[in-house]
């Protein structure tokens, strides 16, 4: 009992420092990549290479004055933020980082590097959680009293929505070649080579599925091309204009919480989790551990790079593209998708 | 015991928001009510080992057509609605009559099921809910299932005709 607790605690706190270490971190890539990108400098004053920049950020963020402005919704004001860090934090929980090697600590079974390993329903939960992620958007714009930061909210809706069920469609495929709806059994099915030659990874085997799922959650994580709530262009700051101080921290942080998030499920779903192509590993005791918690974070700051590349190269869409882009194209390439794994599992390639 | 705390929290939640999803005049609060009580109902599905319908209740529900209540209300701009028993005696007759026999109908089931007690799906402990609920759907249920994609096609197909207005 006490040492399933001090297990869960300690994979808790792992968690919870690593996700909140990679927020200052991506702020730095951001500011340097976009620099890098634009051909300019970037953050260079406060240590090496403008190493410490954000944490002179979040110090100047932390001591701005809290302003609530005349007419808002006060609870409601106040909740957003809080109910934004609090999606990002928690979806993290279900999502394994590491193999399940069999070790122990305190004479406990690990588990692997996942916080509920016993979670039947794993890839649910994540998506259930997720889909939760647009409310602090929505309450924002409306509790603000502002219409900018309305425009802001109402468009987050629609355009999660819209995105949310070409994400689920191309999932589905995913879910039909592995058989499990536990993200560690995905990860495992993606071992080994797929056609004799390519790695038995889901983004070779379904291409398709891995491209839609890939731009939904560009979408979902209102990250650009698809940074229609906060059109900076058109809407000032979108649903978070009217926030200021720590309260727009936590909407800042939330968006690299998500970005993360985000990141790894695209690794264990189609980037095979922690399997290295051609090469199989038993990954056995601390050594292996380690081993596939680093192949896996290599994988997840790959992508993570490829956010901010992405950021800084398109440029952003039109409402208008955006919802024909999500209804016309993506759910019925998101169909085909699902018709190719159940062909290709019925002829048996899968 | 553990668990009998847990459900009589959230079952308690549930009648709580429940009621506040009715009463107060703000639509907004009303669907923000509805969203805790979805969460609630997800808790106590949970509790039952009913994990699939738990995740499924929150992603249907709180994640999408509440979204979509919201958005139509923010987007229509309803401040207020008419106050309570502001409508036609003969609706709050019917509305009563309706209540009643929905809650009597749930109390004969609930009796009826009483001696089944703690039975679970078939197949549910080792495996958990979804397998054999997407068991059942393809084969007891098959029918039932099949005619409800009808029905979703033709709700799609009217609301397109709809929303499409006047041919000009």
């Amino acid at each position: 009992m006490w040492v399933d607790l001090i297990v869960i605690g300690v994979k808790l706190a792992f968690g919870l420092v690593v996700l909140l270490t990679t927020v200052p971190i991506m702020v730095w890539v951001e500011r340097r990549g976009s620099a890098l990108i634009q051909d300019r400098l970037g953050p260079n004053r406060v240590g090496p290479l403008g190493l410490f920049q954000p944490i002179v950020d979040v110090v100047k963020l932390l001591a701005k004055e809290v302003i609530t402005p005349a007419g808002v919704r006060p609870l409601l004001y106040i909740l957003a933020p809080a109910i934004a860090v609090i999606v990002a934090l928690s979806t993290f929980i279900a999502i394994p980082i590491g193999k399940d090697s069999g070790l122990e600590l305190f004479g406990h079974a690990v588990n692997g590097f996942i916080v509920a390993p016993d979670l039947n329903i794993g890839l649910l939960y994540v998506f259930a959680i997720a889909s939760f992620g647009v409310y602090p958007l929505l309450l924002a714009g409306w509790s603000s009293d502002n219409k900018y930061a309305l425009l802001g909210g109402v468009r987050a809706s629609a355009q999660a929505i819209s995105y949310e069920i070409a994400m689920i469609i191309a999932i589905v495929g995913v879910l039909m070649s592995s058989g499990t709806l536990r993200l560690q059994q995905i990860v495992d099915a993606q071992s080994g080579v797929w056609m004799g030659f390519l790695p038995h990874w889901n983004v070779f085997s379904q291409p398709i599925g891995a491209l839609i799922f890939m731009v939904a959650v560009f979408a979902e994580t209102n990250r650009l091309p698809f940074d229609l709530p906060e059109a900076d262009a058109e809407l000032v700051a979108g649903y978070h204009t009217e926030y200021s101080s720590i309260r727009f921290a936590a909407f800042y942080m939330s968006e690299y919480l998500h970005m993360t998030v985000a990141a790894s499920l695209v690794t264990v779903l189609f980037l095979g989790g922690w399997n290295l192509p051609w090469i199989d590993i038993p990954f056995e005791g601390w050594a292996g551990v380690l081993l596939s918690m680093g192949v896996f974070g290599i994988k997840v700051a790959t992508l993570l790079w490829f956010f901010v590349w992405v950021r800084w190269t398109l440029p952003r869409f039109r409402y208008d593209q955006l919802m024909a882009l999500g209804w016309k194209v993506m759910v019925p390439l998101a169909v085909l998708n699902f018709l190719w794994v159940g062909v290709a599992m019925a002829l048996g390639y899968m | 015991m553990v668990v009998t705390i847990i459900f009589l929290v959230a079952a308690a939640i549930a009648v709580v928001f429940a009621v506040l999803t009715v009463v107060p005049r703000d639509p907004t609060k009303n669907v923000l009510s509805l969203v805790i009580m979805s969460f609630a109902m997800a808790a106590v599905f949970a509790i039952l080992g009913m994990d699939f319908l738990a995740a499924i209740q929150i992603i249907v529900y709180s994640g999408a057509v509440l979204v979509l209540f919201l958005f139509v209300i923010m987007l229509l701009k309803i401040r207020r609605i008419e106050a309570l028993g502001s409508g036609r005696p003969v609706q709050a007759l019917l509305g009563a009559l309706v209540a009643a026999g929905i809650g009597g109908m749930m109390l004969v089931v609930a009796g009826l099921l009483l001696p089944l007690q703690g039975a679970v799906l078939p197949g549910a402990v080792e495996t958990g809910t979804a397998f054999p609920i997407g068991r059942a759907l393809l084969s007891t249920h098959l029918f039932a299932f099949e005619f409800i994609t009808l029905l979703l096609v033709a709700a799609i197909v009217g609301a397109v005709y709809l929303g499409k207005g006047e041919e000009e």
